[in-house]
């Protein structure tokens, strides 16, 4: 068994005993630590397969933005999370049932496909040498054959932050703001009063 | 020696265990995002995988992109969620029948 069966076996089981207890966890803040920990993996596992940029975009993105929204949207709602585990056990049966046969199904898919003998038998990308680095091979491609679907990826993240602000801004009543233009358009005659006061009475 | 069936193998349990997540999560709009999110990356594991052992690298192209509509996604379900809880009070899946689907 050489070194990199010995870390894709590693790997892949904690991907997948941390998956488990994603779907398992009773507190949401457990499941996504543990939504992170299988990222992680994956990340270990898409350096095996030599997909290096991809790997650090995982945990950049993933562990970085994606999970810490996790977290602080489970943190901001103030939600019972007792009362949303109940009857959970009630769609275990069925959501078990469906689960095994689908796995099956995909591994029978899996080993029964005939693939191409000498293609099972490559070996992956980092174990080739090329000379060329995946993030360079990356960017020749995708800054030129693939750049208007690059564009778009950025016009989807663009309106999806948008539509984020837009959705989750809220005009509160009764909150004083600065307002700048109002600021501005203030003169002396509309702010300020000169009253005569007499001595001894006051205002 | 790791082959590709390894890793699809892989990613046919991991996407297994995100349906599961789905089905006995049935209550708790969160854990479905994040089962979501296992669903995405087994699909990555798929691109990423194919894309090295066929020495392609447009696999690994189409994962980007995968990845960044998943972060969109996320984004604005949780912003969904939040709004919708500002508004009900609930997060529970079966409170959420406002527009009577």
């Amino acid at each position: 068994m050489t070194v990199t069966a010995a870390f894709f076996y590693l790997f892949a089981g904690i991907t997948v005993a941390s998956a488990i207890m994603v779907i398992a966890a009773r507190n949401p803040v457990h499941s996504v630590l543990y939504l992170i920990l299988a990222f992680v993996n994956s990340a270990g596992l898409f350096i095996l397969l030599g997909a290096e940029f991809l790997a650090m975009i995982l945990i950049v993105v993933y562990v970085g933005a994606v999970a810490v929204l996790f977290l602080f949207v489970i943190m901001l709602l103030d939600v019972d999370f007792a009362e949303l585990r109940q009857g959970a056990l009630q769609y275990l049966p069925i959501g078990t049932v469906v689960g095994i046969i689908f796995l099956v199904e995909l591994i029978l898919v899996l080993t029964t496909y005939a693939f191409d003998p000498a293609l099972l038998n490559l070996p992956a990308a980092a174990e080739r040498q090329t000379g060329v680095t995946n993030t360079a091979q990356l960017g020749s491609v995708i800054y030129t054959k693939y750049v208007y679907f690059f564009q778009l990826s950025g016009l989807i993240l663009l309106v999806a932050m948008i539509g984020a602000i837009v959705l989750t801004l809220r005009d509160r009543p009764g909150v004083k703001r600065q307002d700048a233009a109002k600021q501005a358009a203030r003169t002396r005659e509309t702010s300020i009063e000169v009253r005569k006061v007499n001595s001894r009475e006051g205002v | 020696m790791i082959t590709l069936v390894h890793f699809l193998t892989l990613a046919a349990i991991l996407f297994t265990l995100g349906v599961l997540g789905i089905f006995i999560n049935r209550k708790n709009v969160i854990v479905i995002l994040m089962s979501i999110e296992l669903i995405l990356l087994s699909v990555n594991i798929n691109l990423v995988a194919f894309s090295s052992y066929l020495n392609d690298i447009v696999g690994q192209v189409f994962a980007l992109f995968v990845l960044t509509v998943a972060a969109a996604e996320a984004a604005i379900g949780l912003a969904i969620l939040v709004i919708f809880f500002r508004n009900r009070g609930t997060i529970l899946v079966e409170d959420i029948n406002t527009m009577k689907g």
